[in-house]
């Protein structure tokens, strides 16, 4: 059975809609809590690495800039750069945990 | 207050061996502290040393020599238990001498 | 399903017990020897004591240039401060010679110690700043001139003695020494390296234009006037760096694993001289 103009009409208006409603739907900005909440995240991480007395350099610098973009006022750096710094942090925990049988397998025999 | 001049001379023969430290920051001013602000120039300018009254080597220094500067020479004359006197003056005018004996 | 539970139980309670052998298992003395072993095996045409002049008996042209130093010392400075320090009463009228032994002079090589009392490692600059404390002073910093003119100046009271460390009979000064063994050989820093990665796996190599002193008596120089540094470091002032140049944030300049890691690397250096202080690139 052909389709008739009707059906093809309502047809494109579905499909103009859903392309329509897919061109309004992109990636939402960062807002302010969702670094606050990626701050608070990457900031725990780099306590518990402070408590293992195993902290890096580059966890604090990367800390600091996610800090300076949000007071800059770009969320979307600044909860780029706090997850890379728990990410860092996370890290530095693991290489704690680890070399703490590890270092072992150093030492002079 | 102890000198920031340290000087040993030795005489063999004719010729007098003279090594002298000098305790000074010689800032080159080009230098920033951690706060990024530049560290004002303060160096050495001229060094001179003395024996029986006529100046037997001069130097004079600026930015480009480093921290608690070295120096080593060789004059002819002088003879064991004679004076040697080192003075120096630096950028912002302060100076300092020190004379010692020949061994 | 009673039985399962108390297999169960009891296999819980078997792997909580430590066995008794693991507290042995630490034994400095054969630690001191494999570790002299492997750097006189490393390096046959290393004198035994020429190890405590770190980078220079690693290198010729460098010792050269060391030797020329050396004639005229830039630590010369440090050591004439140091003495004056010494000779300066507190304002209570004593002085640092009697919070040591022997008035301080001639001491150095017994550091660090462990305290018994306390139940942890005595630094000497640890020691310098009770002093000060104990005599109504304020503390100086571990990692400026001050604290580097004291240890300059009863380093080279001691100059050409031995060092002598002692780990006394007690579970704690074994754990501290042990503590000071794991700190030398764990990884650490987003660089990824230990204490040994430079200075027992790479001694006598290049890290950039460095060369690396191997870690066999490696305090004996300290306190160093450093010519990068252009001026005198502590070995508080070293340990900080080292810590930072491997992307690890350091810790506390007397931070218990520092002065436990000085009581490892002293041990390790027993009978070998004090050189210090030292000139270093």
């Amino acid at each position: 059975m052909m389709v008739g103009t009707r059906d093809m009409r309502l047809f494109a208006a579905v499909i103009g809609f859903v392309c329509f409603a897919t061109a309004t739907v992109t990636q939402a900005a960062s807002t302010q809590s969702d670094f606050d909440a990626a701050l608070a995240g990457a900031l725990a991480a780099e306590k518990d690495a402070g408590a293992l007395k195993n902290q890096w350099t580059t966890t604090e610098q990367t800390l600091a800039a996610a800090k300076k973009a949000a007071a800059a006022g770009d969320f979307d750096a600044a909860v780029k750069q706090a997850k890379l710094a728990e990410a860092l942090a996370k890290a530095s925990i693991a290489q704690a945990k680890e070399q703490d049988t590890a270092w072992k397998a150093g030492v002079i025999h | 207050m102890a000198s920031t001049i340290r000087v040993r001379a030795v005489a063999s023969g004719d010729v007098t061996e003279v090594q002298a430290l000098v305790q000074h920051p010689m800032d080159s001013g080009f230098v920033k502290d951690a706060q990024g602000n530049l560290i004002p120039p303060h160096h050495i300018e001229v060094v001179d040393f003395q024996h029986a009254g006529k100046t037997v080597f001069t130097a004079l220094w600026g930015p480009a020599v480093a921290k608690d500067p070295y120096i080593k020479f060789n004059f002819k004359g002088g003879q064991k238990g004679d004076d040697i006197s080192v003075s120096w003056v630096d950028n912002k005018g302060e100076s300092d001498s020190l004379t010692a004996k020949i061994s | 399903m009673l039985r399962v539970i108390a297999v169960l139980i009891a296999a819980l309670f078997l792997a909580g017990a430590r066995p008794a052998a693991a507290a042995d298992a630490i034994n400095p003395d054969a630690d001191f020897k494999a570790f002299r072993d492997y750097f006189t095996k490393k390096f046959p045409n290393v004198p035994l004591n020429d190890f405590v002049n770190g980078p220079y008996s690693m290198d010729a042209g460098l010792r050269k240039q060391w030797e020329a130093i050396e004639d005229f010392p830039p630590y010369d400075f440090a050591v004439d401060r140091g003495k004056d320090m010494f000779a300066t009463p507190f304002k209570n009228g004593k002085t640092y010679g009697d919070c040591f032994p022997n008035k301080g002079i001639g001491i150095r090589q017994d550091y660090p110690y462990f305290d018994l009392k306390t139940g942890e490692v005595i630094t000497l600059e640890l020691a310098l700043n009770r002093c000060r404390e104990t005599n109504g002073e304020a503390s100086y910093s571990y990692v400026k001139d001050e604290m580097a003119s004291l240890t300059a100046y009863m380093a080279f009271t001691s100059r050409g003695k031995p060092f002598d460390i002692k780990i006394p009979n007690d579970p704690r000064a074994r754990a501290a020494y042990e503590n000071g063994a794991k700190y030398f050989y764990s990884r650490r820093g987003q660089l990824n390296f230990s204490c040994a990665s430079c200075h027992v796996q790479s001694a006598g190599e290049h890290i950039r234009t460095e060369v690396l002193a191997p870690a066999l008596g490696i305090l004996a120089a300290m306190p160093i006037y450093r010519s990068e540094w252009g001026g005198m470091g502590t070995i508080s002032r070293r340990f900080v760096t080292c810590n930072s140049q491997v992307r690890g944030v350091p810790l506390d300049p007397q931070d218990e694993n520092y002065r436990d890691v000085e009581y490892y690397l002293s041990y390790m250096a027993n009978g070998l001289p004090i050189s210090g202080p030292g000139a270093r690139p």
